[in-house]
């Protein structure tokens, strides 16, 4: 991790929901660091602690329900705890479901390592009629108990002595001992010797521990860097159990359910008692009829949020980034370095934070869905129709904002738990028709539809209806071809906790929200700037001398000949703007047009447009500026008249106009279907940990898109369309 | 009476007899507290029909029909 010396560890560990984060953010007083476990994409989020006289560095980890581990991202957690820096665990439990999560806190104990029990929610419990002897709970597992109430900040003091003393030496008391079957005790003797060949400098309390861990975890597991002599041994000893008709899995799991059950009938108490508030809610939110209705009001607000919401904000950021632009223009001498810093630096940045708004409040809707426990009925609503493609239901928020901007969506994906189902659905949802491909669709609608109308409708609106449509559908068919060929696995499994309603802390959701835009302003915004900066470098160079010399020679013709004052302005005008599209013709990118044109008559396309697809690679919606400078037009958006009236007047060189109505349907498939967008690429890259993902990404869906538009134009031509 | 914890009716309260998922799942539910033995009642289902959703051990759980297919209970009520 830093550079100084690993300070002392405390890992904060607990069942999803338990008010884990809660905790740490109270102790940690929301400054965290957040960085990345090796290996894994998961994110590590710590924090300095001060502790008496000594300082420690307490890390999340994120939510289990127990150390068994079956990936690398479960594995994490074991390999936390037996990192040498790490000297005590805090494990949080939930007051009111306490089986569950004390099964975690005795694993832990079992584990040897330093253990201190927040019970949290205490309030919650009590007022649930559940009363817990903690000092006799304490005495029984041989490590301390401490209740509290981390939204209200109470108990932390007591939690913090008792970390302190356990990490000073602890009070050594004795620690539970499981009974386990004498048939597993027997295997157990079996395999330590095997293990403590593998780690000999572990105490022999641990070795056990450790296993008891491996026969488990091990077996149909994709865990790194266990010996093959463990595996063998675990394997063998396994296999002889099945032959008697034990189940090892279940001899485990329920001896330290019957230790719990045993423990808690003396600690605990509980009085019978109604339908809670939470189950009240519920009764309406999964309703068949009322639940389906909240749930599409809930779903089309966050819709609405990311679409409207965030609109002006995204508006004023792009007005700054121009500002910045022509204060930079003024500032800087005419050339190469100005022409860097402004379409390069200067944009590149802008690329970066004009996400901001909506990461932000997808993050914020995402966070109080999640810290509510809606999402967890969002998913229990929708799985039934997501189950169709073989994706989880939490894959729906992620996919919906697709629809939105596939960037806050990516990386929304992390509510989904196993790393196989969040590829499938972060492969397939830039397939869904953003933002950004509206103004693409507006500009080939308004140049080749404008007037005409099918029946009722507007030729336009059925082509756009179509697009979002086909989008839809094409999203959900790459979700399942993609789960069935490249990423194979057993489908999802629904085991998903309906944590009771709690209303959200605004405070930490903000923290999160903030968090996460921190990590994807440095992490993915590197990527960005670097593309930016890369593309502006291809379509400016080379720069041709012989075409700056004769629009120089043409100028001073103007200046001369020209008598008003205004005409001879315009006349310069439209001098720069031819230049700019020659000297794009006679870029790198330019040429790169040209030499693909011959790949892109068959869809209909000519080398302007092609060049406009390169430049559409920074994001979609610059399609139609580099199209405004490709016709020596200068800036242009999508409602601009000349450039519709440019399109409708390219002609192939035969004669024949560019764009048809067959040839724009052609050329919205494609942006609908192409990954046209570095953001998303960089976004995928960080989130998927490598480069083979988005690589993976823009291969097939450049490939698709291609294909779908070949079929298109050339079937539409054999239909004698266009 | 044995059956299916899929096929157990609404609100109607049984005794987990054995799960028998694929051992990943199986694993997993029975880190979750639901043991041969342990009581589990169906409180609702979602408005598509599924998946379902459980109570037991003090919390809420929601699984697939096709995961709770796999899991066989004993109706309290019979037996």
């Amino acid at each position: 991790m830093s550079g100084n010396a690993a300070p002392a560890q405390v890992l904060i560990a607990g069942n999803p929901n338990c008010g884990k984060s809660t905790l740490f953010n109270a102790l940690s007083g929301g400054s965290a660091h957040v960085g990345n476990y090796p290996g894994v994409t998961v994110d590590r989020t710590s924090a300095r602690l001060r502790l008496g006289a000594r300082e420690v560095q307490l890390v999340d980890v994120p939510g289990m329900y127990s150390l068994t581990a079956g990936s690398p991202e479960e594995q994490l957690a074991v390999n936390a705890l037996i990192e040498g820096q790490t000297r005590a665990v805090i494990c949080v439990v939930d007051a009111t479901t306490l089986q569950r999560g004390l099964y975690l806190a005795l694993q832990l104990i079992e584990s040897g390592v330093s253990v201190v029990v927040a019970l949290n929610m205490m309030d919650s419990a009590e007022s649930l009629g559940l009363r817990i002897d903690t000092g006799r709970l304490s005495q029984l597992f041989g490590a301390p108990v401490v209740p509290v109430v981390a939204t209200k900040r109470r108990g932390l003091d007591a939690l913090l002595a008792a970390l302190d003393k356990e990490i000073g030496g602890g009070s050594g008391a004795e620690r539970v001992e499981v009974a386990y079957p004498p048939r597993l005790e027997a295997d157990v003797a079996k395999l330590i010797p095997v293990v403590a060949q593998w780690r000999p400098e572990t105490a022999p309390s641990q070795t056990r521990a450790f296993a008891l861990w491996c026969l488990l975890s091990l077996g149909e597991d994709t865990l790194r860097g266990i010996p093959d002599d463990v595996r063998r041994a675990v394997h063998e000893i396994r296999e002889a159990a099945k032959a008697q008709g034990r189940n090892i899995d279940l001899e485990i799991i329920s001896a330290r359910y019957a230790w719990l059950d045993d423990a808690l009938g003396e600690v605990c108490s509980a009085q019978e008692r109604g339908p809670s508030w939470s189950e009240r809610i519920d009764r309406v939110l999964t309703h068949p009829v009322a639940g389906l209705v909240v749930f599409s009001a809930v779903m089309l607000g966050m819709f609405e949020a990311l679409f409207a919401g965030a609109e002006p904000l995204i508006a004023a950021i792009e007005s700054f980034t121009g500002l910045i632009q022509t204060q930079a223009t003024m500032v800087l001498p005419p050339g190469v370095l100005q022409d860097l810093v402004v379409e390069g630096i200067i944009a590149g940045v802008g690329n970066v934070i004009v996400f901001a708004p909506q990461i932000l409040m997808l993050f914020l809707f995402v966070g109080f869905l999640e810290d509510s426990g809606y999402l967890a009925r969002v998913a229990f609503v929708i799985d039934r129709v997501m189950k169709g493609v073989g994706l989880h239901g939490k894959a729906f928020v992620p996919l919906l904002s697709g629809f939105a901007c596939a960037i806050p969506a990516v990386m929304a994906t992390r509510t989904i738990e196993r790393r196989r189902d969040r590829l499938v659905t972060m492969l397939a949802l830039p397939l869904m028709s953003c933002s950004a491909r509206l103004p693409v669709y507006i500009l080939v609608v308004g140049t080749v539809f404008a007037g005409q109308s099918l029946g009722w409708f507007s030729a336009g609106a059925v082509a756009l209806f179509s697009m979002y449509t086909l989008s839809v559908l094409v999203t959900l068919a790459a979700a399942a071809v993609i789960g069935r060929t490249v990423l194979p696995g057993p489908a999802p499994t629904f085991v998903l906790e309906m944590p009771p309603y709690r209303w959200p802390s605004a405070q930490i959701l903000w923290i999160n929200a903030w968090r996460r835009l921190r990590v994807f302003l440095v992490d993915a915004g590197t990527i960005i700037l670097a593309m930016t900066i890369l593309l502006w470098a291809l379509l400016s160079f080379p720069k041709s001398a012989d075409i700056a010399d004769h629009y120089a020679e043409e100028r001073e013709r103007i200046e001369q000949t020209e008598a008003s004052e205004i005409d001879r302005a315009e006349a310069l005008r439209s001098l720069d703007s031819q230049e700019a599209a020659e000297q794009l013709g006679y870029s790198l990118g330019g040429r790169f047009g040209h030499a693909i044109e011959p790949a892109l008559r068959p869809i209909g396309f000519d080398w302007q447009i092609g060049v406009g697809i390169i430049g559409a690679f920074a994001a979609r919606e610059v399609f139609i500026s580099t199209l405004g400078v490709v016709f020596g037009l200068g800036e242009a958006d999508e409602e601009n008249i000349p450039l519709r009236q440019a399109l409708r007047d390219a002609r192939h060189a035969d004669g024949t106009p560019v764009m048809t109505p067959l040839s724009g349907i052609s050329l919205m498939v494609f942006f609908l279907l192409a990954c046209q967008c570095m953001s998303t690429l960089a976004v995928v890259r960080r989130e998927s940990g490598s480069w083979k993902w988005p690589l993976f990404l823009f291969s097939y869906m450049t490939a698709l898109a291609y294909m779908a538009s070949l079929a298109v134009y050339q079937g539409g031509q054999l239909l004698g369309f266009g | 009476m044995k059956l299916p914890l899929a096929d157990l009716p609404l609100g109607q309260s049984a005794r987990i007899t054995s799960i028998d998922c694929e051992r990943h799942l199986s694993r997993r539910l029975m880190e979750m507290g639901l043991l041969p033995g342990t009581p589990v009642r169906v409180v609702r289902v979602a408005p598509l029909g599924d998946p379902i959703e459980l109570r037991v051990r003090n919390y809420a759980l929601s699984l697939r029909r096709a995961e709770a297919a796999n899991i066989a209970v004993s109706s309290e009520e019979t037996a």
